[in-house]
Order: C-alpha cells, then structure tokens, then sequence
C-alpha cells in the first residue's frame, strides 16, 4: 500500500469514527444493550476479509484454513448479533 | 478491485450508519436494526461474487456452520445472560480479526513470498495485537460473568511491571515480524504475547467493574475490525469498525462516570477488595425496621405514586413479571408508577430495560436517572428490588466510602422506602447500605418473587 491509499483509508477512519460519535451519543439508554448486540454483529464485516483469504489457495496451504476460521467466527457475530438484537428489540413496547 | 463490488461496499456502509441513526428512537430501532443486516448481506453477496468460483463450496459451508451456531445462541440466549452473549461475541470477533490478519500475512511472506510493504506489515501486526487480547480478555470477561472464572478481582505482586514488559515485548516482535519476514516466529510470538497479555488484563478486574470491561472490549473488537480494513485496503471494513468502535467507547465512559470511576482505576484493577476493611472500621450495626406482606400492600394501596427501583437482584429472582402484575394492580387504581433505571443498574449498560421489555413493561414507564432523580422527594412509596449500591446515601454523605462521589438515585428522599431483600448482605461492591437504617426504610425480607407474589395477592383482596 502507498501512502495516497493510507491518507484516503484515514479519511475514511476519521470521518466514520466522527459520525459513530454523533449518532450513538443520542442513542437512549433504554436501548444499550441492543445497541451493543447490533455492535457485536456489525463488527463481524470481518467476514469480508475473511472470505478473500480463504479464496487464495487449496486446503494445503494455512492461508486457507485460517481465512475458514474467520469467516465461521465472523458469520456467528453476523448471525448471531443481528438475530438477537432483533428479538430484544421485538420486546420493547409502549404503552 | 471490481467498480461495483466497490459500490455494493459503499451501500453497506450507508446502511450501517442509517441503522445506527434509527436506534436513536426506540420505536425505529428494529427497523434500524433490519437496515443494517441487509447492509451486511450486500457486503457479503459482493464479496462472494468477487472470488468467483474458485472455493465457493466451502465458503458456503463456513458460512451455514457459523449462522447455524449464532441462530442457536440468539434464540436459546436468556436475557439475564446478555452480558455473558456479548462477551463472548467480542471475543469472537477479536478472534476473526486474528485469523484473517495472520491468513494475509502467511500468504504473502511464507506462501507467495511477496514482499509486504511496511504500512500494510503495521496494520497487520496492530490487527493481531488488538485482536488477541479483545479474545482472551473476552473470554475471561465471558468466564467471570458466567461463574467459570472467579469473579473476584486476582491480584498478584508484580502484575503491573509484567503486563508492561510484556506489552514491550510483543512491540519488538511487531517490529521484528515486519521487518523479516521469511521468519514466521515473530508473528507467532507476538500472537501469543497478546492473547497473554488479554487475560492478565482482564483477571485483576473485580465483577463489580464488568459492564465498563464488556463496553471496553465491544470498542477493542470495532478496533480490531477497523486495522484489518487497513490491512486488505477496505472501505467497508473501516467504517464499521469505526462505528463499533465508537459505540463501545461511549459506553465505557458513560458506565465509568455512573461508578464515579476513571477508566484507568478500572483498568488497574482490584476494586472489591479493599473496601471490606474500611466497612468493617464504620462500626456501628445498621438497625433496621422489618415490614409485613399485608402491611406493606397496605403501604402501596394508599399510596398516589410509586417509583420502583429494580436491581439484578430482581433478575436472579426472576421477579420483574410479578412486578409488572404489581404496576398493572396499581395503575387500575389510579396510582402513579414508574421504574427508575440507573445507568449501572443489572451487568451491562440498558440490562434493566431488556429484562423489564422482556416482562411486558412499556418502555414509557423506565425513567432515567438524571430525569427522576427530583420527583422521588414527592413521591409516596419507592419499592427497592434487588439494588443496593445504586441507592446507598453513602455516595454522597460519607467520603471514607469506596462509592463515595458515585452519582445514585435519591430514593431515601421519598415518604417511605420499602426495600425487598433476601437478607441483610452487602451490594456487588461489599459496602455496607446506611439507607436500611433510615426511618423512613423498611425492610421486606425473603426471595423477591414469592414476597411480591404475595404481596399482589393481598392487593387483589383489597
């Protein structure tokens, strides 16, 4: 990677991480376990890396093996969190 | 890279943020929630058609193995046992991060022996460093919640010198992994010096201090999502992580500030521990006032407003539909009732809310501190289950008390507190409550399921 792609990379970082702030600051407490759940479940987008390094080679080579691992522990989160999240949020009525 | 994986990437990340917007209004936040899963979906359908062919099959089989484990566990998970779920998913995901770093870095220096350039090397080392310790000191958190692992805070002479040598040491490795890289012992052994360094910097952590350490990691896996963006030069992977990573350090510090505590303290560690000495020095037994079943239904049936201050106590008990029956009862007579949720109320930040949601609670009805903290000095009956050191005066009263400075709810200001409790022990923190010994405070012993069933039962008679 070049420096140009690290600047524009960082771009992305800072401004995402700027955004994050904004929008999870006004979440109401009502909703932070939710909100940790749907976090769990957004953070599984490591399954995108994981299947490109799983895609590389055959079954001989580390690579692979190591990119199958990530992409079960990341679809968990995926699945997992998404599934949970909404069964809490499914509870949350008013009167 | 393909132009319209890119663009599919692009649509996930606005996906990602318009569902976090919507979790600001409780009555969008499913839909929120939904959102962002369809997001993540076109972020994995765009990256399966980008590899093509070559291993779809057993990417495919990956992919059913992980959803059929994350199903099992959404659907069998307890909502008492969040906190315990959360840990563990922070974990996995350090674990992912690990993986699919170490997967690039074998690849390109042992299997394709092509240089890595040096920015992409940092990310990679960063990634497995962040990632390791979010994975062992989730599983120890994971431990600790569940009753695994001794919940108490282990402490040992010399902790701190050692997780510093050792944080040097896995800084050497980094840098040696970087720069030879036909070696593939130094990516090993910074792998496990932070896998080491996550359990010894999550044991010297008291249970009381969970919920700061479970946000702490939420944001530690973000972070760990976000360096291996760096790695494979990924958009979609940064602006999640960023995200993720955002909201488990807003968390961390709004549990910090509700303990009064700096995350350094907490990180430190060993809360839990020196505070039974100073409660012993107080001295004096707290004498209380016992009150009756009929009494205090009595108490509840004159009474124009209630506010009821649930704790986790009122979850192990499994009490909060007996007390939605207690709030139903009341409300057909005209009584105002409430909860009042403290932000450190259960084992992670919004427990309460979930657990009570779970009983069929209306959302309108849990109040937030700050927004109830003045009505309790004009309210008749406040109803105390299974909290403690939430409502313990000694916060703000006496400044040799570990919880001093802690901001609590003002419950000893209402007209009478009455407070249901299996027995006179200690709060998580193991200070002793000076609110039982108040005039205005009775106590109504026993488990608090069978009380309040009770206690609904004479209600009905009257």
């Amino acid at each position: 990677m070049n420096l140009e792609a690290l600047i524009l990379l960082l771009y992305v970082l800072v401004l995402g991480s700027y955004l994050g702030f904004e929008l999870i600051a006004k979440v109401p407490p009502t909703l932070h376990t939710p909100l940790m759940s749907g976090s769990n479940a957004i953070s599984g987008i490591t399954i995108v890396g994981a299947i490109l390094a799983a895609n590389e080679f055959g079954y001989t080579h580390i690579s692979k093996w190591l990119g199958m691992v990530a992409i079960i522990l990341a679809t968990i989160n995926v699945v997992g969190g998404y599934a949970v999240t909404d069964r809490m949020l499914k509870m949350f009525k008013k009167k | 890279m393909n132009i319209y994986i890119q663009f599919a990437y692009l649509i996930a990340s606005v996906l990602f943020i318009i569902g976090i917007k919507k979790m600001n209004k409780t009555s969008e936040a499913r839909a929120g929630n939904q959102l962002s899963a369809v997001g993540m979906f076109i972020a994995i359908l765009a990256t399966v058609v980008q590899v093509e062919a070559l291993s779809l099959i057993d990417i495919f089989v990956c992919i059913v193995i992980g959803s059929a484990i994350g199903l099992y566990v959404a659907y069998k998970v307890e909502m008492t046992q969040m906190p315990e779920m959360v840990a563990l998913f922070n974990g996995f995901g350090g674990l992912a991060s690990v993986a699919v770093s170490l997967s690039d870095y074998w690849l390109k220096s042992q299997e394709k022996s092509v240089d890595i350039d040096i920015i992409t090397g940092v990310s990679i080392v960063l990634s497995i460093f962040i990632g390791g310790i979010t994975f062992t000191g989730s599983m120890i958190a994971w431990g600790k919640l569940s009753g695994k692992v001794n919940g108490n805070a282990i402490i040992f002479g010399g902790q701190h010198p050692l997780n510093l040598l050792l944080f040097v040491a896995s800084i050497v490795a980094s840098a040696l992994a970087v720069m030879y890289q036909a070696e593939p012992i130094y990516v090993l052994i910074l792998t496990a010096l932070s896998l080491l360094l996550g359990v010894l910097t999550v044991i010297p952590i008291g249970g009381a201090d969970m919920p700061v350490v479970i946000s702490l990691l939420n944001s530690y896996s973000g972070m760990a999502a976000c360096t291996t963006g760096f790695v494979l030069n990924n958009n979609v992977l940064i602006v999640a992580g960023a995200l993720v990573g955002a909201s488990g350090i807003i968390l961390t510090n709004i549990m910090c500030k509700a303990m009064n505590r700096s995350l350094v303290s907490v990180l430190l560690g060993g809360f839990g521990t020196t505070t039974s000495s100073v409660a012993a020095e107080s001295g004096s037994e707290i004498v209380v006032k016992e009150v009756g079943v009929e009494e205090a239904a009595m108490l509840f049936d004159s009474a124009s407003s209630v506010i009821v201050v649930p704790g986790y106590g009122m979850a192990v008990a499994q009490a909060q539909h007996v007390i939605r029956e207690l709030c139903e009862l009341c409300e057909k007579r005209n009584i105002d009732f409430r909860f009042a949720i403290h932000p450190v109320a259960g084992r992670m930040p919004g427990h309460m809310n979930v657990l009570l949601a779970e009983a069929n609670v209306p959302y309108d009805k849990l109040v937030e501190m700050d927004d109830i903290n003045d009505d309790f000095s004009n309210t008749d009956v406040v109803f105390i289950v299974g909290a403690n050191d939430v409502v313990n005066p000694a916060a703000r009263t006496n400044p040799q008390s570990p919880i001093f400075g802690m901001p609590i709810l003002n419950a000893d200001k209402a007209r009478t507190v009455i407070v249901s409790k299996r027995s006179m022990g200690k709060g998580y923190a193991g200070v002793e409550n000076e609110l039982f010994g108040y005039p205005n405070c009775l106590m109504l012993f026993g488990d608090a399921k069978q009380t309040i069933t009770k206690l609904v039962g004479e209600m009905k008679e009257m």
